[in-house]
């Protein structure tokens, strides 16, 4: 790399992580406040078993929102991660009922995912075609092969080394929210202490002027998406285990939950602006309202629009800080 | 920055708003029933989205109402994960007692073992649970529906014609025992075949999509049976658009659909009375949470609704 393309990658990220990270606060103020609201008004919220409860239930769409976050950033977007997350269930379960090991299975479902994201990428680069038709297509492709696979049946009988991975604890703390922590953490190096993450910015920040600067944008986009379709596939084994079944519906509307969390998180649509951080707050945003109007006997209707209505906030808290810089 | 602490005020007052929106504050129940006093049960639907499932939670309400029990509701949404999440938030408010309607029978298995674990008593209503300890069954029997549905087309087709199914979501309990109970009564009757098998998804706008793409590609179709009353419903729409005379049976006797029946353009419905599964879910769960011995089943009856 150029010295001074370094040195433009290096005022990108700095001027993003300024933006994100005050983005951040504000999600972080936001949940805080929000925790805190909830815990005056639910006894019940504040219970160390409550704070493990909303982290298991968060989690799989945590997961599924750190690989929208790449997408997001590089200013694009994936609406087939719900249908992945499916479809890699569903593959890892089968292998796991035909006597697969539980970790080649587990392997074999997050690349299935993978290669699904893979072709994304390879679709929307090569094709030369908008993300979100491409994505849309493979929303309605992966479901399609879920079904057909399981005939439309969940797919039941796996063994206890998986569904462990769901359901058990290691130090108190759910499985899933291990997983949770691990890939948030090796996520986020990624996205900030490497090369790679530092051409996801400067794509989503301006692909052409990426382009110019001598950064092979096409093979980036491609990986982006195959490490979406990567964080899909684990979400689904996930989820697969804690339901001690893979379901070929599962993960229907995920996909807005997920872009919900990495835009509440601070991420901009327009790409360039975002953070895994950001990100994890925003899935605890929305797991922590969802938990709390529930605890509150909320009535269903109104929990839909309390979290439309959240949703709506964080972009307009988003347009403010976008005026005022 | 003041423009930013107001809108994160504003949030914050959002929840506090909605917390209102339900029929009275947490808090104030909480003052006005304090633990023992009052039966706490909480009920997870497995869709809001649907009449039968409304009646059966409207049911449930009436009747809780009436025995002076606290009833909390969630709703599913469909959603398998989700309906684990809201059984772990209920355990959390410290229900006595859990009615969940599943969303899916094998996938509900952890939410009930959840429960069991917490040593909350577990009821389940409409479809069962293939995992877990449950306490009581109470649902009226989707495959008996499914076949009394079938029996009345070979009645109304004197045992000769083209049948249609219109499907619920692949893989949902409904839509597997409705449709096995269906084949049951007319597979291998001779002059009897099924010309299409379809998934509308229990919907309304899908079974009239399915239907009119149905009509196009089968001109001789004498009956469809859909495996609820809002598909059905659907089906009935693209029939009349297309001037056909066709038997069509739904299944849940919701009031759309026996009001179609009474007006003679919908053949039949199966009512499986869901207002009287909710309850007797919740008379069930008010014996038990008072330490009475209670059925392990509990079955409602069905009924043909024709005009």
């Amino acid at each position: 790399m150029s010295p001074l393309l370094a040195e433009k990658q290096k005022h990108l990220t700095s001027k993003d992580s300024k933006g994100s990270l005050l983005q951040k606060m504000y999600a972080l103020l936001g949940l805080i406040l929000l925790s805190g609201v909830l815990s005056v008004m639910s006894p019940h919220f504040p219970s160390f078993q409550n704070i493990l409860s909303i982290s298991l239930q968060t989690a799989i769409i945590a997961i599924l929102a750190l690989g929208q976050t790449y997408v997001i950033i590089s200013a694009g977007i994936d609406l087939s991660v719900g249908s992945v997350l499916a479809l890699s269930g569903v593959i890892s379960s089968q292998l796991l009922v035909e006597g697969v090991p539980v970790l080649p299975a587990l392997i074999i479902g997050i690349v299935s995912g993978g290669i699904l994201g893979l072709i994304n990428g390879l679709a929307i680069t090569k094709g030369n075609l908008p993300p979100f038709i491409v994505t849309l297509g493979m929303m309605g492709v992966a479901r399609g092969i879920a079904l057909v696979l399981t005939n439309g049946l969940p797919v039941s009988g796996l063994p206890d080394a998986f569904t462990r991975l769901g359901n058990d604890r290691l130090f108190y703390i759910p499985i899933p929210v291990l997983f949770l922590i691990v890939v948030a953490v090796v996520g986020h190096f990624v996205l900030r202490r490497t090369v790679f993450g530092r051409y996801v910015y400067a794509i989503g920040s301006n692909e052409e002027a990426a382009r110019l600067s001598g950064i092979p944008t096409a093979l980036h986009k491609t990986m982006i998406y195959t490490l979406c379709g990567m964080f899909a596939g684990l979400a689904g084994v996930l989820l697969s285990a804690r339901l001690i079944s893979a379901q070929p519906t599962a993960g229907t509307g995920y996909e807005l939950d997920a872009i919900a969390a990495v835009v509440i998180g601070g991420a901009s649509l327009m790409g360039g602006v975002g953070s895994i951080g950001g990100t994890v707050i925003g899935a605890f945003i929305m797991g922590v309202l969802r938990n709390g109007l529930n605890l509150l006997s909320v009535s269903p209707f109104w929990q839909q629009i309390a979290i439309g209505l959240v949703i709506v906030l964080a972009v307009y808290l988003d347009q403010l800080r976008r005026k005022k810089d | 920055m003041k423009k930013i602490w107001t809108l994160l005020l504003a949030a914050a007052l959002v929840v506090g708003v909605l917390a209102g929106c339900s029929s009275e504050s947490t808090l104030e129940k909480e003052e006005k029933a304090p633990a023992g006093d009052k039966v706490k049960i909480g009920l997870s639907v497995s869709t809001l989205n649907n009449p039968f499932f409304v009646s059966l939670k409207e049911g449930a309400e009436e009747t809780a109402k009436k025995a002076g029990a606290e009833l909390i509701v969630a709703d599913a949404q469909d959603d398998n994960a989700k309906q684990l999440n809201d059984v772990e938030d209920l355990i959390q408010k410290n229900v006595d007692i859990l009615l969940i309607n599943p969303t899916d029978s094998k996938a509900v298995s952890t939410a009930v073992e959840s429960a069991n674990k917490a040593d909350i008593p577990v009821i389940t209503v409409d479809r069962e649970s293939e995992g877990g300890k449950v306490l009581a069954h109470i649902a009226s029997d989707n495959v008996a529906g499914g076949k009394m549905a079938g029996e009345f087309i070979l009645e109304q087709l004197k045992n000769k014609g083209n049948i249609v199914e219109l499907e619920g979501i692949p893989g949902t309990s409904a839509a597997r025992d409705r449709g096995k109970g269906f084949h049951q009564a007319v597979d291998n009757k001779d002059g009897v075949k099924v010309v299409a098998s379809q998934p509308a998804n229990f919907n309304r706008d899908k079974g009239l999509t399915v239907m009119e793409n149905i009509l196009q590609s089968n001109k001789e179709i004498d009956a469809v049976f859909a495996h609820n009353d809002e598909m059905a419903l659907g089906a009935l729409q693209a029939i009349q658009a297309a001037k056909k005379e066709i038997v069509v049976v739904g299944f849940d006797a919701t009031d759309d659909a026996v009001k179609s029946v009474k007006k003679g353009d919908l053949g039949a419905t199966i009512a499986q009375k869901p207002e009287e599964i909710g309850k007797t879910g919740i008379k069930v769960a008010i014996q038990a949470a008072k330490g009475e011995k209670v059925d392990k089943f509990h079955p409602v009856e069905l009924e043909l609704i024709k005009k």
